[in-house]
């Protein structure tokens, strides 16, 4: 579980919105080469970050019983770069949710710069098999990483509906 | 809401067909297909239904776009693919469909390679009649 990209979530709101943030560090080994004497987090991985941030959004919306795979990205687009010591803001919108699949828009701010802009379309994997077949369990919303959003709310987030 | 035309389905079909798949717009036309011709990928299916949805203002499903109730019909298959009397039902659903690649392999995961930017301009004639 060690493959998450923001830090925790600030606000949320069921099948609507969220926001997540993530500090930027040089405790982070990748930013050493990318790039050296020059470290900037990298575009793919805020589409991550923001993938995490919708795709649990687009995942509570159905109570987590859907294994929601990132399909596709629609748009992205980056304005500045993101340095370490800045704190990236992840905010992801459902745009459109139905039963095989989403749409989210997604904005990426460091204060009030706008840093870039990630449209999403995730697919909820078992109701577009085509005839292949996954592994039963949900290996998305495992129990460790459900375990972990438990914890958030245990640490005085109640405000966020998790 | 006035009717649309044909023409005017088509020009939304195309607009939403260039931004799903970054093709150039003199590329989308009536016969050409979404897989071999446009090089959608099966996930662009979905990106390219809620794309349609938000321009024509209907609900779609990919189930109703993929003609799964033919294609789920234990009678009209056979180890996963169409049988004749399967091939015969889709080919009365679907007009304008491409179906050179289709027959000479039916494999029920490869129906998507018939859709030809006609076909979903036809789609949406339909639906869109019916609302």
């Amino acid at each position: 579980m060690r493959w998450i990209w923001f830090d925790r979530f600030e606000e949320f709101e069921s099948g609507t919105r969220a926001v997540a943030v993530k500090n930027v560090t040089l405790a982070e080994d990748h930013l050493h080469d990318h790039f050296p004497g020059f470290p900037v987090m990298p575009a793919s991985l805020l589409i991550e970050g923001m993938a995490q941030t919708a795709g649990i959004l687009v995942g509570e919306a159905r109570g987590f019983r859907e294994k929601v795979i990132l399909a596709k990205v629609q748009r992205a687009v980056f304005h500045e770069v993101v340095r370490p010591g800045q704190q990236v803001r992840f905010e992801a919108r459902i745009e459109q949710l139905h039963d095989a699949a989403a749409v989210t828009r997604g904005t990426i701010r460091c204060g009030a710069t706008l840093v870039g802009e990630v449209d999403l379309v995730f697919s909820h994997i078992d109701q577009n098999l085509g005839g292949r077949e996954f592994p039963e369990e949900n290996f998305v919303f495992t129990e460790e990483f459900l375990a972990l959003l438990t914890t958030y709310r245990q640490r005085g987030t109640e405000r966020i509906p998790l | 809401m006035a009717t649309m035309s044909r023409a005017e389905i088509f020009e939304k079909v195309r607009q939403s067909l260039v931004d799903a798949l970054s093709v150039e717009p003199d590329e989308v036309t009536e016969t050409a297909t979404l897989f071999n011709d446009l090089g959608a990928e099966s996930i662009d299916f979905l990106d390219i239904i809620f794309r349609l949805e938000k321009a024509f203002g209907v609900k779609i499903s990919q189930d109703e776009l993929t003609q799964n109730d033919i294609i789920t019909n234990p009678a009209y298959q056979e180890n996963r693919k169409l049988n004749a009397a399967g091939l015969k039902a889709l080919k009365e659903r679907i007009r304008d469909g491409d179906w050179a690649t289709f027959e000479k392999d039916p494999s029920i995961d490869k129906i998507q390679s018939v859709f030809t930017v006609g076909t979903i301009v036809n789609f949406i004639e339909q639906k869109l009649a019916a609302k």
